[in-house]
């Protein structure tokens, strides 16, 4: 377990500065939430934690590990998985399959291996695959593990995006917008789902827009504007804020 | 309501029929003598005659003449399928491998020969498949590697008279580096840049092979390469161990059979691995599968190396078999029939690539009789196996599989 810290962390895109000085962590048994209006740079701060962008200025660290510069699979294999805003499954592969993807940084046969199918090679793909239902069970999906993810319907396919992020073992998982498009029952079963992550000891944070899952499930607020960090805090707090109300009604 | 539809459809119909005589006139019609309509317009008569009877059928099947016989063949097909279904793949693997080792038996050297070329052509085809099937790389220059190690044996054997078996890894590695050579550089190119970049590629290997005097002898090509030889055992004076060449086609067979065999259990079961499934995640989605972990960069490294290696040993046979190489064989034809193997036959499945491989080289044998045509015949039914069967003859199939073939 550690905490994931970001200090200072500014992002350019040619002239548009996308992310300024953003500080904040996700200390271990929390659940952060980060909130703001469209195009505040949430999915951009998840892309810089993940290696995808790289960092103008600043340092994102694990622990005592500096993680900013490393690649996305390097990131996957410290202990950080991500889900996305618009579901990035592997459509043509089956559920369990999606889930066996993730386990890849867990495990090293490699193409010799694999050809001769060593006794070890066997125990691994055996561990792979005990891992990966496992992921999927926890996740209630346990009955479509051999259905093709593009069949699914969409609920599944987002229970299945966290299912695939928490096949990679993290302790530390990136939800971007996890309620996006699910109805009130289904997003009350997810904030019942995320509890059940934090539970086991994984550190969340989460973009999202839907506030009553952010306020019914998150132990501290991020709110982002323009790429600039507004205000940080208690939800309770958050939610008396003059300028994060300012920022979302607008002057 | 249906009179309208069929009406429509004889409107379209008999428009086609004119675009086609628009067509037909300045292909047949132009002679030394000036524009002719006769010669035409009879083959036009023919043809509109004959497209009339089908449309005719089609007309009848529509309205349900031909309602029983489909039920039976639809019930036969039923059938068939359960058949297929209850069998244990075990023993579909059996039958596959009992006759593929007895078939020389059953024909003669003609048959042999296209044998041959149809094992070749199923090693290239599931090497290919690892890179375009798998991950998803689309190469135009796969041939390249089967030159390089056609190469690599030729020269080898005619300059240190290296044995064959032991020429088979040595071409697989080298081709496999060749594979990485190409592959680097092309790392960071998706979609139609790649294709362009491993056409040129496989471009440039062929034109070094056609101009490289001092080593590879140009477009004369490479004469005397060694045939591979075998240990015996002899029965003759007590035991005793005999050192024979493969002489007989059918000899040959049973080698290219080996690597066949080879490729295929290899290729499998790198299909079902976690290097496979990484391969196919980059197939789907490459941000995504490097942000679940997987080293892109590497893998997409290794399915080109791992292609290679494969069309290496395919092209070590070649050489050993023809006992001559000349760049002629590695043009960009053969990687352009290699890939339509791959998706003919159906990108991703280890049987459908066999069959593609089986379908392009074994049908224009199969078509010699009409001559002529016979290209234009074997066009035709491509491409009407790509309409009927558009995601290839035999789809990688995907629902269940993986509970089911714990072995």
């Amino acid at each position: 377990m550690a905490n994931l810290t970001l200090s200072d962390i500014s992002v350019r895109f040619g002239g548009l500065q996308a992310l300024t000085d953003v500080n904040f962590s996700v200390a271990e048994g929390d659940v952060v939430g980060l909130i703001g209006p469209n195009g505040a740079g949430k999915t951009t701060v998840f892309n810089v934690i993940t290696g995808v962008y790289k960092a103008a200025s600043g340092a994102v660290r694990y622990g005592d590990q500096v993680i900013s510069g490393m690649r996305p699979y390097q990131v996957l294999g410290m202990g950080i998985a991500r889900t996305f805003q618009n579901i990035r499954l592997f459509q043509n592969m089956t559920a369990l399959e999606n889930c066996m993807v993730a386990q890849h940084c867990r495990s090293r046969c490699g193409v010799v291996r694999s050809i001769l199918r060593s006794p070890f090679q066997r125990r691994e793909e055996a561990r792979i695959e005990e891992k990966s239902r496992k992921a999927l069970a926890f996740m209630g999906l346990e009955e479509y593990e051999s259905e093709v993810a593009s069949n699914m319907p969409y609920g599944h396919q987002r229970r299945l995006e966290i299912a695939r992020a928490l096949a990679s073992e993290p302790n530390t998982i990136l939800l971007d917008e996890p309620a996006a498009g699910l109805n009130p029952a289904e997003s009350h079963e997810l904030m019942e789902t995320i509890g059940r992550i934090a539970a086991l000891g994984i550190n969340v944070l989460m973009v999202e827009h839907d506030m009553k899952v952010v306020m019914g499930i998150c132990t501290h607020l991020v709110v982002l504007d323009h790429g600039v960090m507004i205000a940080e805090g208690l939800p309770e707090e958050i939610r008396k804020n003059q300028t994060v109300i300012e920022a979302y009604l607008g002057h | 309501m249906t009179t309208q539809e069929s009406r429509k459809r004889w409107i379209s119909f008999g428009i086609g029929l004119i675009w086609l005589f628009i067509i037909l006139w300045p292909l047949l019609g132009i002679k030394p003598e000036g524009l002719e309509f006769m010669p035409t317009l009879s083959l036009w008569i023919k043809l509109a005659v004959a497209s009339v009877c089908v449309m005719l059928v089609y007309e009848l099947n529509r309205g349900g003449v031909f309602d029983p016989i489909k039920r039976t063949g639809a019930s036969l097909k039923d059938s068939t399928q359960r058949l297929y279904t209850a069998t244990p793949n075990w023993l579909l693997i059996c039958i596959a491998l009992a006759f593929a080792i007895a078939f020389p038996a059953m024909t003669g050297r003609y048959g042999h020969d296209v044998a041959c070329n149809v094992l070749i052509y199923i090693c290239l085809g599931l090497g290919l498949n690892v890179v375009v099937g798998l991950a998803g790389l689309l190469d135009l220059g796969y041939i390249a590697f089967y030159g390089v190690g056609a190469y690599t044996y030729a020269l080898l054997s005619i300059h240190y008279g290296i044995s064959f078996w032991l020429c088979l890894p040595v071409a697989g590695a080298l081709a496999a580096i060749a594979g990485c050579i190409i592959g680097y550089p092309t790392l960071r190119m998706r979609g139609d840049y790649l294709a362009i970049v491993t056409l040129g590629f496989g471009e440039i290997v062929r034109l070094v092979l056609n101009n490289w005097m001092d080593l590879t002898n140009g477009p004369n090509g490479l004469m005397g390469v060694k045939r591979p030889g075998l240990y015996w055992l002899d029965f003759t004076n007590g035991w005793s161990l005999e050192h024979i060449w493969l002489k007989k086609v059918w000899m040959f067979y049973y080698v290219i059979l080996l690597i066949a065999i080879f490729t295929i259990i290899a290729v499998y079961r790198l299909n079902y691995s976690r290097i496979g499934r990484a391969w196919e995640a980059i197939r789907e989605d490459e941000t995504a599968a490097e942000l679940m972990g997987v080293n892109t960069f590497l893998l997409k490294l290794l399915a080109y190396a791992s292609g290679a290696v494969f069309a290496g040993f395919a092209g070590a046979f070649f050489a050993a078999r023809m006992r001559f190489v000349s760049p002629e064989s590695f043009t960009f034809l053969e990687s352009a029939m290699v890939l339509a193997m791959v998706v003919l036959g159906g990108m991703g499945s280890i049987p459908g690539v066999m069959l593609g491989a089986l379908a392009l080289i074994a049908l224009p044998e199969a078509f010699r009789e009409f001559d002529v045509y016979r290209m234009l015949v074997f066009g035709g039914v491509m491409t009407l196996m790509m309409l009927v069967r558009p995601k290839g003859l035999c789809p990688a199939k995907r629902v269940g599989r993986r509970s089911e073939e714990a072995e």
